[in-house]
């Protein structure tokens, strides 16, 4: 009893230390989502008004002209579906070669297990760069192809190394009698062991769909200049470094819109895109974090 | 008992290797036949001629590459952000666990914490362009700055060479801090809760815990992270220094090793130069990677598992 007063006391010893935290962990919160709400405001603000400046976490006179112009731009609906297209087909892709791999070279019976391990563990860690990656995607006939989105990174060692880790913490019994009743091993896998690893294929189909997502890199290498190609990370991309490079116009992504009433700056549609590229990830990331967090413990452990 | 031979068990496993073969063979595609365009680094290339045809010229491109000042820039600006960033990265996420533990209200500090990991999941292009409306002339750091009236002109942050290494050190601290404070809190929450309730009978404050307990209780972790990414110290990211440092002015601080390699190699079609800049890179690296692996292996042991 005495104990826990004096425990109780002491909690409360130290208030300032507690409100100091406080303040610390909402300054924490203002910073993160201030520019993104920021932006928010602004791509629903008009565009000539947000040139005043001083919009802060409210649109001032609201439009949502960008996002009209945004959606009616044939670009934008081409990166829009691209985008959309490749994140689907990589995560399934990914996820099922990551889990075939990692189920193979979890199976005790596989003789060579530790040099084919090895084979796929050493192109974790030597990469023959860009200059002879391009030439390969090029010798392939990939340039330009919506294919060079999916098949490059189709196989990530990372990805099958977590997946094998949690396939080998699996009771051994739960294999055994699979073989036993003479279920070959793709059977084994595609009805035994993959129902049971739900949880960490989730992580990873996470991991793959935010990698797929966010990515633009590839673009920008392998399809500068293709239409056809293009994703929103990219029309991003390419709004940020010419307004990076002179802040000059980039409304030509746009069309002329001179006759048009309304107007439209590189900072609304900037701002439009912005929110476009990133409210898919928004809207789900709250609600998946947990498996998020559950794969960086696992990355950890076997890092 | 002995085991079954070779043959046998090889046969009996064959479903397998159907399996895995398919895989391997995509691997080899896309992993380690393009490790023969390293010898490129050894050529004149001309992409006309083909690797095998154009003219071999041993360790030149080497040699001009280690003359090359810009080389030698790119190297220090490439080592100088990612020690930076390594530093400031580890001692944000460190104090911001540290700080979150100490948050009695659950659910506020749930909400912290997703709050702080949401730029980790939106790409480096977003988070530039975030960043850049953030230190731009009338963005909100400016404002604050002025009406602290620390000055009276905005700071130009994107615009001086001076600033730009720690705009990178911001924007990484802004993208990652909460999400790789992740693993802190983990192993904080590992810390048997007897420990904080012995020093707190001794008497020990909110700071000597933190100090004595819980500092002490994730140092294992911090080494061995630490000594880990050490091995990454070529790897500065490319995105961050590329997307805003592409001004003329800063490319004395932002060009990198990997903005070097597509610099010359994309730009300027110089394959050869860019491919022994790009094997000089991975194989440090590696280097790098296995020395750490090694060490932190002895560190290891007891704390990540």
């Amino acid at each position: 009893m005495s104990q826990t007063n004096t425990l109780h006391k002491k909690r409360f010893k130290l208030p300032v230390f507690d409100m100091i935290n406080v303040l610390i962990m909402l300054f924490v919160i203002v910073v993160m989502l201030y520019p993104f709400l920021n932006t928010v405001a602004i791509s629903f603000n008009d565009a000539q008004d947000t040139l005043r400046g001083g919009i802060g976490l409210w649109p001032r006179v609201f439009s949502a002209y960008s996002y009209e112009m945004v959606f009616k731009s044939r670009l934008m609906l081409t990166a829009a579906f691209n985008s959309v297209a490749r994140t689907l087909l990589a995560t399934v892709l990914s996820v099922f070669f990551a889990s075939l791999v990692g189920y193979v070279l979890s199976r005790p019976e596989l003789v060579g297990r530790k040099f084919i391990t090895a084979y796929f563990l050493v192109t974790m860690y030597v990469s023959a760069g860009l200059i002879p990656n391009y030439f390969l995607i090029k010798s392939l006939g990939l340039l330009n192809n919506f294919m060079v989105y999916i098949l490059p990174g189709m196989i990530s060692v990372f990805n099958v190394i977590v997946i094998k880790a949690f396939m080998q913490s699996l009771p051994e019994s739960l294999t055994e009698a699979a073989i036993v009743d003479g279920a070959g091993h793709f059977r084994c896998y595609w009805n035994v062991v993959l129902p049971c690893c739900k949880p960490v294929l989730a992580t990873v189909a996470l991991w793959c769909a935010v990698g797929a997502w966010n990515s633009w890199f590839d673009t920008f290498l392998y399809a500068p200049n293709a239409d056809h190609m293009t994703t929103l990370q990219y029309e991003m991309m390419k709004l940020l470094s010419s307004s990076m490079q002179t802040g000059r116009d980039t409304s030509s992504v746009f069309g002329n819109n001179s006759e048009q009433a309304n107007i439209i700056t590189p900072v609304s549609i900037r701002s439009a895109v912005t929110i476009v590229a990133s409210v898919p990830i928004l809207v789900v990331y709250p609600f998946l974090q947990k498996y998020f967090v559950k794969g960086v413990m696992l990355g950890a452990v076997k890092g | 008992m002995r085991k079954a031979s070779l043959a046998k068990r090889i046969n009996k496993s064959r479903s397998l290797y159907v399996m895995i073969l398919p895989c391997m063979i995509f691997t080899f595609i896309f992993s380690y036949y393009p490790l023969t365009g390293w010898i490129m680094a050894f050529e004149n290339f001309k992409p006309a001629k083909g690797y095998w045809g154009s003219k071999f010229v041993g360790l030149d491109q080497f040699r001009f590459l280690f003359d090359d000042f810009e080389f030698w820039r790119a190297f220090r600006n490439t080592v100088a952000m990612s020690l930076l960033n390594l530093v400031f990265g580890f001692l944000f996420a460190i104090v911001f666990a540290l700080l979150l533990n100490e948050i009695r209200h659950t659910g506020f500090k749930r909400i912290t914490q997703t709050v702080s990991y949401l730029p980790h999941f939106l790409s480096w292009v977003i988070v530039c362009a975030l960043v850049q409306s953030m230190l731009a002339s009338d963005g909100i750091v400016n404002n604050v700055i002025r009406a602290l009236g620390i000055t009276d002109k905005p700071i130009l942050f994107l615009g001086e060479p001076g600033y730009f290494w720690w705009v990178v050190v911001f924007a990484n601290v802004w993208k990652e801090m909460g999400w790789n404070s992740i693993i802190y809190i983990a192993a904080i929450s590992g810390i048997d809760p007897a420990l904080y309730e012995a020093a707190e009978l001794d008497g020990a404050g909110r700071f000597r815990r933190m100090w004595h307990v819980t500092l002490p209780g994730i140092r294992s972790t911090i080494v061995v992270l630490l000594i880990m990414n050490l091995g990454s110290i070529l790897n500065a990211g490319f995105e961050v220094q590329y997307l805003l440092g592409s001004n003329g002015l800063l490319v004395d601080v932002s060009q990198t090793i990997d903005i070097f390699v597509l610099k010359y190699g994309m730009s300027i079609g110089n394959y050869s130069l860019a491919t022994a800049a790009g094997m000089f890179k991975t194989v440090i690296s590696v280097t790098l990677v296995f020395g750490a692996n090694a060490i932190a292996n002895r560190f290891g042991e007891t704390s990540l598992m």
